[in-house]
């Protein structure tokens, strides 16, 4: 059986990832619900309520999943790690508190009036309440980058303490908090986050487009989207430039693995667009490379060297694992590229009024919300596999953090628990989207779901096995 | 500031008895729900009397954690990592609940639901259970070495007092969540809550007097603070009274009393269990060297000054929050194009 460690680097891995699909979902959606609602505020025009209404609902769902899987996420540091959390409460704690504080019961709170809220409330307050939820949800970003980014670039503290009660003290709260990597941290992720959004409603409205259903409702859609889209995929090039810029300076090492750069040779460093890093060959083999490229883009200079992995420590067990750490980050900057490519094109259409004609394109913005799936989940695997073998940045190793009291096979155990329970809830949060999606949205004033698209796939042909009659249905019918 | 620790204390103490009030009642919703419905649209109303409330009233645990994290980082981790195995059921019970209740009226079909209802149900059951099983051995002390790593396996959480608390605020809390529907339901469907509220009402007067025998004659220091502050016995004493006013409101046709009245009955055994424990935090069975105590777990004194002004600006604010979202929602259920 594996040790504890690599059960419990799987567990964390996988239930933050399994959870990292939600929240920037309901992040970014936010945001858009907030311009639609805003537009209707504006305009009296009921389509725009229409939208709102629909988007809610799918934010309802996916914000469901977000709230289930977060929890899990906090308690897990004391479960798991926790002589990390040992080591980091007095700093980190606070942090997940005021999330907690600051940002959940404001969030959570005010859901209920943004979905179950339409005809309590005044449109104004309604309109305050997305904007509220929209708020909360990027607020319980700020402080869950901020802790993170402080693990990352430990700021704000000192250590107390000898061996097993060495722990990290905290000395001034803001330090800590704009820690060096929170704010560039923050935006990436953010801007992320909203370019997932903005995707997301492209690829739905896009599909009622080709499908020729509720055609104004997802052109006007597919247009705000688009328009945060661009905005946002040009705005993350920035903020990722700044950002490793920033790394290059607070964790060179972590850099150097993201670029496979093993070695200065004196002169500038190139920037691979591709390749595999051959850790023993010191080599990045089958690259293609922007010869000084990364000195350009690190100090605007093709000739200025940049220290290699073997230039900042010989100790190669110091070395984040290389393939990992290189390969996704590559894949979100291709990824990156990729929705700003498209937006670009998107906007350009849009633009010449030949976009909502070109059903090829249409069908690739379908599919491209893997996109920033993809980069969103490439971006923090890069970002957390760069920063190993340190659970804390150059202060406690991963391997130091573990719970003592907790078996490989209790871990084992949950990790099983979870794989199971999360495969189950995927399938069926796709399976609800998905039918959310075929009903499409219910034209403002008139009854709210259509009757037709229930009864498809194999529930309902079980449904026919245990009710012949379609008793329930009749049930179905009362909402 | 000498008293920060103590404070702490006492504010986690608060947000727990946030949560279990406030995630009490719509626990005791679910747990009720398959014994007093009888057809959908009944499990529905149930469902949608908690709908928009459970979200932020499970804030409260959430909060809770964070803040243990922060002000006592050391009984954190030893608590959730002695705790593993059941921690992990809970966990699995939150996010079973969580979505059963979203994706339950999401499609017609009775399998479907019947899934649902089921894991809606057996997630809250199993939700308080778990919370009164970790109450029970909190009061016992639990097998934790000098370096708070627990020694014990996960079958030592299974004892006969740790079950009997859990049994106790399973019935508390249907009992609170019944008397919260009698607010947000009518006709058949509040007759047959009633005769849930009386059921769980009389098993938790069995199952209070059953326990409270048993933590006086097994564990030597429950009563041991009443010694220094005899003042406090006015808390059961008022906690007694509570439980006695519960159905005479009822009776009374007074809900929203007996509901302040369940919930001083739950606020009044939190503030016992803390009074038994302070300044423990977590006893340890392996001798008194290895106890944790409320200066020895806690954050250093600059981070308890600096979660105090966090909650000071926070907590005002999600008192706030709190009255506006129950004030939208108040009155009976209605359902509709929104509802679960």
């Amino acid at each position: 059986m594996p040790d504890v460690e690599v059960l419990s680097r799987i567990q964390f891995a996988f239930t933050v990832g399994f959870h990292y699909l939600f929240p920037p979902l309901t992040i970014g959606l936010g945001w858009l619900m907030v311009i639609m609602e805003s537009m209707y505020h504006k305009t009296k025009n009921k389509i725009y309520e229409e939208m709102a209404r629909f988007w809610t609902k799918l934010f309802a769902v996916t914000f469901a999943m977000g709230v289930a899987t977060g929890i899990v996420m906090e308690f897990q540091f004391g479960t798991n790690w926790a002589n990390y959390s040992r080591f980091v409460g007095d700093v980190f704690g606070s942090a997940l508190a005021a999330e907690g504080i600051f940002a959940f019961f404001l969030e959570s709170g005010f859901l209920a009036v943004l979905v179950f809220g339409w005809d309590r409330v005044s449109p104004k307050v309604h309109l305050l309440s997305t904007w509220i939820v929209a708020l909360g949800a990027s607020f319980s970003a700020v402080w869950i980058v901020v802790a993170n980014s402080w693990q990352q670039t430990p700021a704000g503290f000192h250590i107390v303490g000898e061996g097993a009660a060495r722990r990290a003290e905290i000395t001034n709260f803001w330090e800590m908090v704009f820690n060096p990597s929170s704010l560039h941290r923050l935006n990436h992720t953010l801007i992320g986050a909203i370019i997932l959004g903005a995707f997301f409603v492209m690829s739905i409205s896009a599909y009622y487009i080709i499908k020729n259903r509720h055609m104004d409702f997802a052109r006007r859609s597919f247009t705000i989207a688009l328009v945060v889209a661009f905005l946002s995929s040009w705005g993350v090039l920035f903020s990722g430039h700044l950002q490793a810029k920033k790394v290059s300076e607070t964790q060179p090492l972590k850099l150097a693995a993201f670029e496979g750069h093993f070695k200065s040779d004196g002169g500038g460093a190139p920037l691979y667009l591709f390749g595999l890093p051959d850790k023993a060959a010191r080599e990045v083999r089958y690259g293609l490379a922007i010869p000084g490229g990364l000195s350009f883009l690190l100090h605007e200079s093709f000739t200025k060297p940049v220290p290699g992995l073997q230039d900042l420590t010989e100790n190669e067990e110091d070395w984040p694992p290389l393939m990992a750490t290189f390969q996704t980050y590559h894949l979100m900057v291709a990824m990156g590229m990729f929705q700003i490519g498209l937006s670009t094109l998107g906007l350009f259409l849009l633009w010449r009024k030949k976009l909502f004609e070109a059903r090829w394109l249409l069908w690739v913005f379908v599919f491209a919300v893997i996109t920033p799936y993809i980069s969103n989940q490439a971006g923090w695997m890069a970002a957390e596999i760069g920063r190993q073998p340190w659970i804390v940045y150059g202060l406690l190793r991963t391997s130091e953090g573990l719970s003592q009291a907790v078996s490989a096979g209790q871990v084992l155990g949950s990790l099983v628990m979870f794989g199971f329970i999360y495969l189950l809830l995927f399938a069926v949060w796709i399976f609800v989207l998905n039918d959310k999606i075929h009903k499409g949205p219910a034209p403002a004033g008139g009854p709210h779901e259509h009757p037709e698209g229930m009864g498809t796939g194999f529930l309902a042909a079980a449904e026919s096995l245990v009710d012949p009659g379609g008793e329930s249905m009749s049930a179905a019918h009362d909402k | 500031m000498a008293y920060l620790n103590e404070i702490w204390f006492v504010l986690l103490g608060v947000l727990l008895t946030g949560y279990a009030v406030l995630d009490g009642f719509d626990l005791g919703v679910g747990i009720l729900h398959p014994f007093v419905t009888r057809n959908d649209k009944e499990k529905r109303i149930l469902m949608n009397a908690i709908g928009p409330l459970w979200d932020g009233n499970e804030v409260w645990l959430v909060t809770f954690g964070g803040a243990m994290f922060a002000a006592f980082p050391n009984a954190y981790a030893s608590v959730f990592s002695a705790f593993y195995t059941a921690f992990m059921m809970l966990l699995c019970a939150i996010i079973f609940r969580a979505v059963s209740m979203e994706f339950r009226s999401k499609q017609p079909y009775r399998l479907w639901r019947a899934f649902w209802d089921g894991a809606f149900f057996l997630s809250s059951f199993l939700i308080a259970l778990l919370f009164g099983v970790a109450v029970g051995n909190a009061m016992q002390g639990i097998a934790i070495d000098v370096n708070g790593n627990y020694q014990g396996t996960f079958w030592d959480f299974l004892n006969p007092f740790s079950i009997l608390v859990g049994l106790m605020v399973v019935v508390l809390f249907a009992m609170h969540g019944g008397i919260f529907l009698v607010f947000k339901t009518g006709g058949e469907l509040r007759v047959r809550i009633s005769r849930g509220i009386w059921a769980s009402y009389v098993a938790l007067l069995v199952l209070y007097l059953i326990t409270s025998v048993y933590a006086n004659l097994t564990i030597p220091y429950a009563t041991m603070n009443f010694r220094h502050f005899p003042a406090a016995w006015i808390m059961p004493l008022l906690n007694a009274a509570a439980i006695v006013a519960i159905p005479v409101f009822l009776l009374k046709k007074r809900p929203g009393a007996a509901f302040m009245a369940s919930s001083f009955t739950i606020a009044a055994f939190i503030f016992l269990f803390g009074f038994a424990l302070a300044p423990y935090m977590v006893h340890s069975t392996l001798g008194p060297e290895c106890n944790i105590t409320i200066y020895n777990a806690a954050a250093s004194q600059k981070t308890l000054g600096i979660m105090l002004i966090i909650a000071g600006i926070g907590m005002p604010l999600v008192l706030c929050y709190t009255v506006i979202i129950y004030r939208v929602f108040r009155g009976k259920v209605e359902l509709g194009a929104e509802s679960y």
